[in-house]
């Protein structure tokens, strides 16, 4: 592993023993862990490049079992990592060798479905689709899906802000949240929110959304849930460039239009898709774009309509309206096997996510482009054109000596190309270890420890998921979280990822 | 008292940096249009923002606008408006319970206070369209946090913690907020008649349809709205022209047996949504006024309460489903607070005291008090930004 996590302590591994048997006096002791040939299933995520089996992995079942666990890291002075059910692609439960890992699995009930205030109110280790199942059968769904919605836990949303293809109409987590419960380190239980709207004071639950576990373990999580659109209908425009394709978009949101769903794949995409299994895609177009219409009937016949015009006046050369479900599935089926159709290809993907201003997309293909041929590497570009959030996939394999650094490098390079034209890190992924060394490319060391001192005024000891968002480690000052440069402990120099 | 008038961010960065040197404390405002909420402030001094003015970028086909924090709402909803754009989520700019002209207060304020309009329910309040800031903390350090893009999970979101934060953790200089294209057109369906339990039942039945309702309220029997003596249950329908047509059919058809139904027009709808955001119907006198959120399907039980109770209610309205009751009293020297708060805390939810004197809100928490541990990390996060509690003293509450 080439990544630079805080050092281990010394006094905590030699520990371990005592760790563990006061965490079997917690949960029930089949619940802890601690088995080397067991704990190599934790070591972990899904940005599978960096590993690291932890300390003990622990798997509370009740909040005054996890508030125990909370309060004994306390005690104990042992760092925490939170997991869901460990989807993240940017390492944020990655374990520490001297942390316990807390593992919310256990955690799996719908607690309770409220039709009447349009609300579930779910326990943290449930699925972001179970949600969507236990309320479809009254034309419900829960909003935000990302795409690992079959495995990804709502906690783990709560904790990544996570994303999806609908965001630009239908939000982030963030948007679709109503409450939270929350554990403290040093095991104190808080709630925020309820099925009521607006913060009483500070929107403590707007800041926890998307602080990638570093504030509290979650607990509880009170979700609002949406009437499904009547119909919804698939549009797929292919242009002869990207750029077109990037204009169509633009003159789409210019009449006013917000689609349920605006999709782009390049040309590299679009190959990759159809030699993994032939989709229908145009063969002849550099830039594909797929809209999804969603609402009522007369109101998506009425848009299908203005978005084929828009099309067409902006050089589409084709336009394909959904006259069926499976239709407009079968549009949507080369996007969803993206992933796994560059693999094929690859046959390694490093999977990128940043998000950009849209109107920069063509100069950013190109720069893209000219950064491969630098690289020596090949990049395929999926990209969720409506909110401008670009999904480069940088081919590599990691069988050849130096790929990896080569893939990685390239991957900064891009990132550091979306800061430049006015965008971010990372639109829904994380910045986790992954982006964590290049977070001081979009902030500065003030802007840092603003956020920095937020997370002393949760943890001020900084035992919960270390090592993780930010570059550096400051310690808390007793008085005000003054921060003081940590001198050489514990993260003598950080390499760039 | 000095007033301060900041040029531009270095003025500023200086100013409280001084402010630090001499623990002179600072009133935070705008235009001084929101100055009736929360506690009123005790400061030494006092920061005018006004001239930090001006729209620094606005982009339709992007939809994003960035403002300095003194631009006035007016001005902003007017750029927007000509590319046929809105802030989606209805700036409520008070000016009906402080008398003020529309459009006077400034977009700082605005996220300042962070509230939202009826259409809150499906579109969400500031926190959920201000994209990113620029600001000078507590320390007098520039910083910033967030961007310009909607997608954006770069960091922490101290955007949430500043939106609605009364300018207690930071001076902001510069906000971007999301925006998105006004509707083609709307219209409002008014139900005339129902019973408050009915009427309220309907709402939450609405909420739940495909239809897509974006605004649902009840104006009980009595209230001197818009529609006279009668009670009115109004439902709001925007988008293309044919959608609102075909939605209306819908409902309609389904409704047909519920009472009189009278349909507003694009004008008239549009007024009388913002009249609502803007709490007008319980606005007129010289009354206390509460906002009270709660879950929608307590909100009836809350007013029944309080009525059970003898609180001396001079007109009521529910809106957002019947989760959020604009309440106006008879001026007492505890606003009724406490017993107002126990019909809340009861189904949980929190209770506002928005219009009374200076010395009624000096003397009931205009906030609804919190659980211990959360006014503890509250402090704390306080003391994140602004350490020497510079910022806004007692705005929010005692402790901050």
């Amino acid at each position: 592993m080439s990544l630079l996590m805080p050092l281990p302590e010394t006094a905590i591994l030699e520990k371990r023993d005592d760790i563990v048997a006061r965490l079997q006096a917690i949960v029930r002791p089949g619940n802890v862990i601690h088995l080397e040939r067991e704990l190599s299933a934790y070591e972990c995520d899904a940005l599978t490049m960096y590993r690291q089996p932890p300390l003990v992995v622990v798997l509370p079942e009740t909040v005054a079992e996890v508030s125990a666990v909370m309060r004994l890291a306390d005690e104990l002075k042992v760092k925490v990592v939170p997991r869901g059910s460990g989807t993240s692609l940017s390492g944020g439960s990655l374990p520490l060798a001297d942390g316990i890992l807390l593992g919310m699995s256990k955690f799996n009930r719908i607690l309770e479905v409220d039709f009447d205030n349009r609300c579930a109110v779910v326990q943290p280790g449930v699925t972001n689709l179970a949600i969507s199942n236990a309320v479809a059968h009254k034309g419900f769904y829960y909003a935000p899906d990302p795409s690992s919605q079959i495995a990804c836990s709502i906690g783990g949303n709560v904790a990544e802000n996570a994303g999806g293809v609908h965001c630009l109409k239908y939000g982030l987590t963030a948007n679709n949240l109503l409450g939270l419960e929350m554990v403290l380190m040093g095991g104190e239980v808080i709630r925020l929110g309820g099925k009521h709207l607006d913060a009483d004071l500070y929107d403590l639950m707007g800041v926890i959304t998307g602080s990638e576990g570093l504030l509290g373990v979650i607990t509880e999580v009170t979700v609002r849930i949406l009437q499904k659109p009547q119909v919804a209908r698939g549009v797929l425009l292919g242009f002869p460039t990207v750029a077109e394709g990037a204009d169509c978009v633009a003159a789409i949101i210019a009449e006013g239009i917000i689609p349920g769903g605006m999709e782009m794949m390049d040309k590299a995409a679009i190959d990759a898709a159809e030699a993994f299994k032939p989709c229908g895609y145009p063969r002849d177009a550099e830039g594909l774009v797929i809209v999804e219409l969603d609402g009522t009937p007369a109101e998506v016949d009425h848009l299908t309509e203005e978005v084929a015009k828009i099309a067409r006046g902006r050089g589409a050369t084709s336009v394909r309206v959904s006259s069926s479900e499976a239709e407009r599935l079968g549009f949507w089926f080369g996007r969803k096997n993206a992933f796994p159709a560059v693999g094929a290809i690859g046959p390694d993907y490093l999977c990128m996510d940043g998000t950009i201003p849209r109107k920069e997309l063509a100069k950013v293909l190109s720069r893209m482009d000219e950064l491969a041929v630098k690289h020596g590497l090949r990049v395929a570009n999926v990209f969720h054109a409506g909110d401008g959030n670009l999904h480069p996939l940088i081919l590599y394999d990691a069988s050849i000596p130096g790929d990896i650094e080569k893939a990685e490098a390239f991957g900064a390079d891009i990132l550091r190309l979306c800061v430049e034209v006015g965008g971010v890190l990372t639109g829904e992924h994380g910045v986790g270890v992954e982006k964590r060394d290049l977070m001081g490319e979009m902030f500065t060391d003030i802007d840092l420890a603003q956020q920095e001192r937020v997370k002393c005024a949760f943890d001020v000891d900084h035992r919960l998921n270390p090592g993780k968002v930010f570059p550096s480690l400051h310690r808390c000052a007793e008085m005000g979280f003054m921060h003081v440069r940590s001198g050489a402990l514990p993260f003598p120099e950080i390499p760039r990822f | 008292m000095a007033i301060l008038t900041p040029r531009d961010e270095a003025d500023l960065v200086e100013i409280v940096g001084a402010a630090r040197a001499e623990k002179r404390s600072l009133e935070i405002v705008g235009r001084g249009t929101r100055r009736g909420l929360g506690r009123p402030v005790e400061a030494v001094d006092r920061v005018e923002l006004s001239a930090l003015d001006g729209i620094v970028f606005h982009e339709p086909s992007e939809l994003v606008l960035s403002a300095r924090v003194g631009t006035s709402l007016s001005e902003i909803g007017g750029t927007l408006a000509r590319a046929g754009q809105e802030l989606a989520f209805e700036p409520v700019d008070h000016s009906a319970l402080f008398g003020h002209p529309r459009g006077a207060g400034t977009i700082g304020g605005l996220v300042g206070t962070g509230w939202a309009g009826s259409r809150r329910l499906k579109v969400g309040a500031a926190r959920d369209h201000l994209l990113g800031f620029e600001g000078v903390n507590g320390l007098g350090e520039r910083f910033k946090s967030g961007g310009r893009v909607m997608k954006n999970v770069t960091g922490f979101d101290l955007s949430k913690l500043v939106a609605g934060s009364f300018g207690t953790l930071a001076i902001l200089t510069t906000v971007t907020l999301k925006v998105l294209p006004r509707p083609e057109t709307e219209e409002t369906l008014a139900i005339l008649g129902l019973g408050d339990a009915d009427g309220l039942a309907l709402l939450r039945e609405a909420s739940g349809s495909p239809q897509e309702v974006s605004c649902l309220a009840h104006l009980p029997a009595g209230l001197h709205g818009p529609f006279g003596e009668t009670s009115a249950t109004l439902f709001r329908l925007e988008g293309p022209a044919v959608s609102v047509a075909s939605r209306e059919a819908d409902l309609m058809a389904r409704w047909r047996d519920r009472g009189a139904v009278e349909i507003l027009g694009e004008d008239a709808s549009r007024a009388l949504w913002r009249d609502l955001g803007e709490a007008a119907p319980v606005a007129h006198g010289e009354t206390q006024v509460w906002r009270i959120s709660v879950a929608p399907s307590a909100g009836a039980n809350v007013v029944a309460t309080l009525k059970a109770e003898r609180l001396p209610i001079v007109g009521h309205f529910w809106d957002w489903a019947g989760g959020l009751i604009w309440l106006a009293a008879e001026p007492a020297g505890d606003a009724h607070a406490s017993a107002i708060r126990r019909a809340v805390d009861a189904v949980r939810g929190h209770a506002t005291l928005v219009r009374a004197a200076d010395e009624v809100r000096a003397g009931v928490a205009p906030f609804h008090p919190q659980p211990a541990a959360l006014t503890a990390l509250s402090v704390r996060v306080k003391a994140a930004f602004d350490p020497d509690g510079l910022f806004n003293p007692g705005r929010m509450v005692g402790e901050i």
